[in-house]
C-alpha cells in the first residue's frame, strides 16, 4: 500500500535523533505493517537471521547435515522488527528503532541477540509511527548493549504536543549508573508463564538467572498474574478492532498505491484496498470490522476491553506486593528456519510467539529483553525483563547488570566476510534494505 | 399546488397542535386557541384538548408531526479541532490541509482549546449540564471526503447535555399574536467537519477539496418537541442568533456555517410515534419550513393510500419544493463506534475543582467562562422592552433582521425623538423600505445618521410627518444629501410664522369662495401639526 510513499515529515523520535546529529543509515524491513511475528510477511519479501551465517551457527550445523546448500535453510529474525534487529546484530548500525505492539521489538531482539527495548507506553512519542494498535505501539529501541539503550532512551523520552497519549513532564538525557544493590531487589517469577511449549533450553536459562540473581541476594519469588491466559485472545480482539480502523484510512485516494479502475469510487477503494494490502493485514481488517459492528461491540470489544484491564491489574498488584521487576522469557525458543516457519500461518504464529511479550502492551510497562547465551545450536536466547511503569531507568539499571553478569558472545560473522567471494553472499547476508 | 396547501394548513396551526405526548414534554408551551398571550419562560404543562385538526380529504382520523432537528455548527475559530490547519471561507481547493488532515499514517490529533471553550460556552447558553469528563469516538463510513475513513466525535459522553432552547412563533395572523415555545436540547458534541466533494457530472468524476476537512463543529441535538416547519426554522433562528451573540459560531447558513438535518414523522394522536424519515441538505431556514411541511404532508398522503414510510434519507429540492430519497440504504449503515485511542478523557474544572498549581493554558475553568457570558438574545430583547418600551414582537423583528439592532442604536444615539418614534420609523418605514427593495441592512442608502437627523426635524416640529416621509423617500433615491438640504430644497418646512400663515390662508380661500368653511377648518388644522 505504502510502496513509493515517501512521507512528508519525520517522526518525532527520528527528528529527534537527527537534531543530536545521528546519520540515518536507512529504512529496514518488517512484518507488512508490523503484522507478525517472523518478518517474513513484507512487500520486500523475508528478513535473514545475520546469526544464520555466524561461525557459531554454522560450526554446529556442520556436526548434523552434509551436503545441503548452506543457505537454504537460513533462520528467521523473529518480528516484526525483524530487519531493525538484524540490522544492529550484523553492525550495520550503532541502534535501530522499531515498533513494539506485542513484542514486536523484544522478540526478534531475543532471536538476533540484540538488546530490544519497550519504554512505557505515553513515554516516547508515537507521532509518525504508522500505527497498528494505537493504544498499546511504542517505538521500540534495539541495541548491541543496555547503555546504548539508555543513550538512545534519553535523547528520545519526553513529551511531545503533537502527541496527546505521551505524559506531560520533559525528561532529560541520563547515564545509567552501575547497579550495586542487587541485594534489595526482588525479582518475580510468574508461574503462569511456564507455558508447556517452552523449550527446555530457554527454560533452563531461565532457571539459571533465577538463581543468579538470588545468588547475589536478591529475593526470587513465584508471583502469579492469573489472567495471564486470557491475554491472547483478548489482544487479538483488541488488535484487529484498532487495525480494522487504523487501515480505514488507505484509499488510495491522497497517497500510496492507487489502482486503476475508476469506475466508481467503491469499486476502486474496493480494489486498491485487495492490491495493496496482503492477505494478514486483511485478514484482520475483517476481524476487527466483525468486533466492532453493534451487534458484537459489547460481547467482544467492551468485553476484551475489560479483561485487558484485569490483566493490567495483575501487574499493578504484583508491584504493589513488593516485587521490583518480574523475569520472564522472552520467546519459546530460539530461532527457527524459515521453512519451518512458513508451515503456520501468520495468525498461528503471532498467537504462539506472542505469548511472553504481549501482556505486556495491554498494560503499558516497560520491558527489556537482554541477550544472555547460545544454544546449543549456536543461537541467541534471550530473557525479558518487566518494569513498573515509568521507571524505565530502573529496569535498564537492573538489565545492565544483568548483561555484565552473563556475558554474552559477540556474533562471529568475520570468517563469513574472509571467505567471501561472491557479492552474492553479500547481498543475502545484509538483510538492511538501504533506500535508494 | 401543493406547497401552497401545506402553508395555508401551517399558518392556522390548527393540526399540528400535539399536546397528545404532553407526559414526556415537560416545558412545552402550546398556544391554543385564538388568543395570542405570549408566554415567558417556563410555559404551563397542559394537556389542553385539540381546538381543530386537520381534516383529510378521506375524513380520518387527525395526525400529529413530531420534527426533531440535528444542527451542525461550524466553529469559529483560528484553527481546526485537532490540526493548526487554518479555518477560511472559500480559500483555494486544498490550500488549508494540514497532513493530520489528509490522513497521513502516522499524524495524531491534538484538541483546539478554543474548540472546547466555545462548545462550553454554547452548551451554558442552552442550560445544558456541562459534562466535566467526556470522551471522544470514531464514527467509521467510507467516503470520499472522509480521508481517515472515520469521523471523530463524541457518541457516548458529549461535553453538554440536558439543555433548553426558548424560540418564538406566531400564533395568530397579528404580529402580536406570538408565543414562547421551549425545545430540549438532547446534547451538544464536539466533532469533525468533512470534506467536500463536487461532483463533476460530465466527466464521471468527483473531485474532492479537503479544507473543511478537520474543521471543528458542534452538534446540537435538539429533540423532536416540534411540530412544524414554522417551528423548526424558529428554533433554528433563535439558536442561530444565541452563536452569534456567544461568537461561538457565524452560522451563516448560505456559508455552510450552519447545516440542519429534520428527522420528522407522523402519527394518530394516542397512537405510537410514527417511522420516522431524516431530511439533509437543508441549507437556508425558508428551506428547512418548506421542507418539513412538505414532508409532513407527504407522510400523510402516503400513510392515509395504505402505504408504508420507510426509514430512510431525503433531501430537499426547492425548484421542485419536494423531498426525494437520498442515499440507497437497505438496512441502517453500522457506524461502527470505537473509542479514539489517541485522545485521552477531556477533562473540564470548575473553580471549586481547579487543581492547585494547574497550568491556565493547560486547563478550562468552567465557571470562569460563565461569568464572562456575552449578552444572550433574549436578554438583549428583554432590555430593549424595558428601555424603549417596544412590544416584544418589535424586538424579535429587532433582532432578527442581519444588523438592524445596530442600526436602530445608531439612531438612538444621535437623535432626541422618542424611542417609540424612532422604533415605529425603523421597524415601518425603513423596514419596508429594505424589503420592498431586497436590501439588506448594510446595503441601505439611508444612514442611522441620516434618519436620526431626520426623527430631530421631525421631533421639534420643523417639519411635518407627511413631509418627513416624503423626506424619506428622497434620501433613499438620492444619496448625499442630508434631510436639511432636501426639506429647503423642496420647501417642505413647517411655517411657525402665524402672521405669514394667515396670510396664506386668506389668499387661499379667497380664491376659492365655495370651499370658504370647508377649508377655513382644514386650514385651521394644516396650521396646527
Amino acid at each position: 500500500m505504502l510502496k513509493g510513499y515517501v512521507p512528508p515529515y519525520n517522526a518525532t523520535v527520528v527528528q529527534k535523533l537527527l537534531d543530536k546529529g545521528a546519520v540515518l543509515m536507512g529504512k529496514t524491513n518488517l512484518d507488512e505493517f508490523a503484522m507478525g511475528s517472523g518478518s517474513t510477511d513484507g512487500v520486500f519479501g523475508p528478513v535473514k537471521n545475520p546469526w544464520s551465517y555466524s561461525k557459531q551457527y554454522r560450526e554446529k550445523r556442520k556436526q548434523k547435515a552434509h551436503g545441503e546448500n548452506e543457505d537454504s535453510n537460513w533462520l528467521i529474525t523473529g518480528g516484526s522488527s525483524g530487519g531493525s534487529a538484524a540490522a544492529v546484530a550484523a553492525f550495520t548500525c550503532f541502534a535501530a528503532l522499531g515498533s513494539d505492539t506485542g513484542g514486536s521489538t523484544r522478540n526478534p531482539a531475543a532471536h538476533c541477540g540484540v538488546v530490544g527495548f519497550k519504554p512505557s507506553y505515553g513515554l516516547v512519542s508515537r507521532h509518525g509511527l504508522i500505527p497498528l494498535v494505537n493504544s498499546m505501539d511504542v517505538p521500540g529501541i534495539l541495541t548491541r548493549c543496555v547503555d546504548d539503550a539508555a543513550i538512545v532512551l534519553g535523547m528520545l523520552a519526553g513529551h511531545d504536543p503533537k502527541d496527546s497519549t505521551t505524559i506531560q513532564d520533559p525528561v532529560k538525557p541520563f547515564t545509567l549508573p552501575t547497579f550495586a544493590d542487587v541485594n534489595k531487589l526482588c525479582i518475580g517469577i510468574p508461574k503462569e508463564y511456564l507455558a508447556p511449549e517452552l523449550s527446555s533450553e530457554v527454560r533452563s536459562f531461565w532457571s539459571k538467572a533465577a538463581n543468579l540473581f538470588e545468588s547475589e541476594g536478591a529475593k526470587v519469588i513465584e508471583v502469579s498474574l492469573p489472567h495471564t491466559s486470557y491475554s491472547i485472545v483478548c489482544y487479538h480482539v483488541l488488535c484487529t478492532s484498532e487495525v480494522a480502523s487504523n487501515m480505514a484510512r488507505f484509499d488510495g485516494l491522497e497517497y500510496g498505491h492507487r489502482c486503476d479502475i475508476n469506475v466508481s469510487t467503491e469499486a476502486m477503494y474496493a480494489a486498491t484496498r485487495r492490491e495493496g494490502f496482503n492477505d494478514v493485514v486483511r485478514g484482520r481488517i475483517l476481524s476487527g470490522n466483525f468486533f466492532l459492528l453493534k451487534e458484537n461491540y459489547e460481547n467482544y470489544f467492551i468485553k476484551a476491553q475489560k479483561v485487558r484491564r484485569l490483566i493490567a491489574n495483575d501487574f499493578v498488584n504484583v508491584f504493589n506486593s513488593g516485587v521490583d521487576v518480574l523475569l520472564t522469557p522472552t520467546t519459546l525458543s530460539e530461532a527457527v528456519p524459515y521453512l519451518e516457519f512458513i508451515k503456520e500461518d501468520n495468525r498461528t504464529r503471532s498467537a504462539q510467539d506472542d505469548i511472553f511479550t504481549q501482556a505486556v502492551n495491554m498494560a503499558g510497562l516497560p520491558a527489556v529483553s537482554v541477550p544472555v547465551a547460545l544454544s546449543n545450536q549456536g543461537l541467541p536466547i534471550g530473557l525479558q525483563f518487566i518494569g513498573r511503569a515509568f521507571c524505565d531507568q530502573q529496569l535498564l539499571k537492573i538489565a545492565k547488570w544483568f548483561e555484565k553478569q552473563v556475558q554474552f558472545p559477540v556474533i562471529q560473522l568475520q570468517e563469513l566476510m574472509d571467505d567471501c567471494s561472491s557479492d552474492f553472499e553479500i547481498e543475502k547476508l545484509s538483510s538492511v534494505s538501504l533506500k535508494q | 399546488m401543493a406547497a401552497l396547501v401545506v402553508r395555508l394548513s401551517c399558518l392556522g396551526k390548527r393540526w399540528v397542535l400535539a399536546c397528545i405526548d404532553g407526559g414526556s414534554r415537560h416545558g412545552r408551551g402550546a398556544a391554543i386557541g385564538l388568543t395570542s398571550r405570549r408566554k415567558r419562560g417556563q410555559s404551563s404543562v397542559a394537556q389542553q384538548p385539540l381546538i381543530a385538526v386537520q381534516k383529510s380529504r378521506k375524513g380520518e382520523r387527525e395526525w400529529a408531526a413530531v420534527v426533531g432537528l440535528e444542527i451542525h455548527a461550524q466553529i469559529s475559530s483560528n484553527s481546526k479541532l485537532f490540526s493548526g490547519s487554518q479555518v477560511h471561507f472559500a480559500a483555494p481547493p486544498n490550500s488549508l490541509v494540514s497532513f493530520f488532515d489528509a490522513s497521513l499514517p502516522g499524524t495524531l490529533p491534538v484538541l483546539n482549546r478554543r474548540c472546547v471553550e466555545a462548545a462550553v460556552m454554547t452548551g451554558l447558553a442552552l442550560n445544558c449540564r456541562i459534562n466535566k469528563k467526556s470522551l471522544f469516538d470514531r464514527k467509521h463510513y467510507f467516503y470520499a471526503d472522509l480521508p481517515a475513513g472515520y469521523q471523530i466525535t463524541q457518541q457516548r459522553l458529549p461535553i453538554a447535555v440536558n439543555g433548553c432552547l426558548a424560540y418564538s412563533v406566531s400564533v395568530g395572523k397579528k404580529p402580536s399574536q406570538v408565543s414562547t415555545r421551549t425545545v430540549r436540547i438532547k446534547q451538544i458534541q464536539l466533532e469533525q467537519d468533512s470534506g467536500k466533494s463536487l461532483h463533476d457530472e460530465p466527466r464521471s468524476q468527483t473531485l474532492i477539496d479537503l479544507n473543511r476537512a478537520g474543521v471543528g463543529l458542534l452538534e446540537v441535538v435538539l429533540e423532536p418537541d416540534m411540530s412544524c416547519g414554522e417551528e423548526a426554522a424558529s428554533a433554528v433562528r433563535e439558536l442561530q442568533l444565541i452563536l452569534q451573540a456567544l461568537g461561538t459560531s457565524q452560522a451563516n447558513m448560505a456559508e455552510g456555517q450552519l447545516r440542519v438535518d429534520a428527522n420528522i414523522s407522523v402519527h394518530h394522536p394516542g397512537e405510537p410515534l410514527g417511522v420516522r424519515t431524516e431530511v439533509k441538505n437543508l441549507n437556508s431556514a425558508r428551506f428547512l419550513a418548506k421542507a418539513i411541511d412538505f414532508e409532513i404532508k407527504r407522510q400523510i398522503h402516503e400513510l392515509e393510500n395504505g402505504r408504508k414510510i420507510l426509514n430512510e434519507t431525503r433531501s430537499f429540492d426547492d425548484k421542485l419544493g419536494c423531498t426525494m430519497p437520498m442515499r440507497d440504504k437497505e438496512g441502517k449503515q453500522d457506524y461502527r463506534f470505537m473509542p479514539e485511542p489517541n485522545l485521552p478523557p477531556l477533562l473540564l474544572y470548575d473553580t471549586a475543582s481547579l487543581p492547585p498549581g494547574a497550568d491556565p493554558q493547560q486547563v478550562i475553568n468552567i465557571d470562569w467562562i460563565r461569568e464572562r457570558l456575552p449578552e444572550l438574545p433574549g436578554k438583549t430583547r428583554e432590555k430593549l422592552i424595558q428601555q424603549y418600551g417596544m412590544l416584544p414582537e418589535h424586538s424579535f423583528t429587532l433582532l432578527n433582521e442581519v444588523g438592524l439592532l445596530e442600526f436602530f442604536q445608531n439612531v438612538i444615539k444621535e437623535t432626541r425623538a422618542e424611542p417609540k418614534k424612532v422604533t415605529s420609523w425603523v421597524l415601518n418605514i425603513f423596514l419596508g423600505f429594505l424589503k420592498q427593495q431586497n436590501l439588506a441592512v448594510n446595503e441601505s442608502p439611508v444612514t442611522p445618521s441620516a434618519l436620526a437627523e431626520l426623527l430631530n426635524l421631525l421631533d421639534r416640529k420643523a417639519i411635518s410627518s407627511s413631509a418627513a416621509r416624503q423626506v424619506f423617500e428622497e434620501l433613499w433615491r438620492s444619496k448625499g444629501k442630508t434631510p436639511s438640504q432636501i426639506v429647503s430644497e423642496k420647501k417642505l418646512e413647517l411655517m411657525q410664522d402665524q402672521e405669514a400663515l394667515e396670510r396664506v390662508c386668506h389668499t387661499v380661500m379667497e380664491g376659492h369662495p365655495q370651499v370658504g368653511v370647508e377649508g377655513r377648518r382644514k386650514a385651521m388644522h394644516f396650521s396646527a401639526c
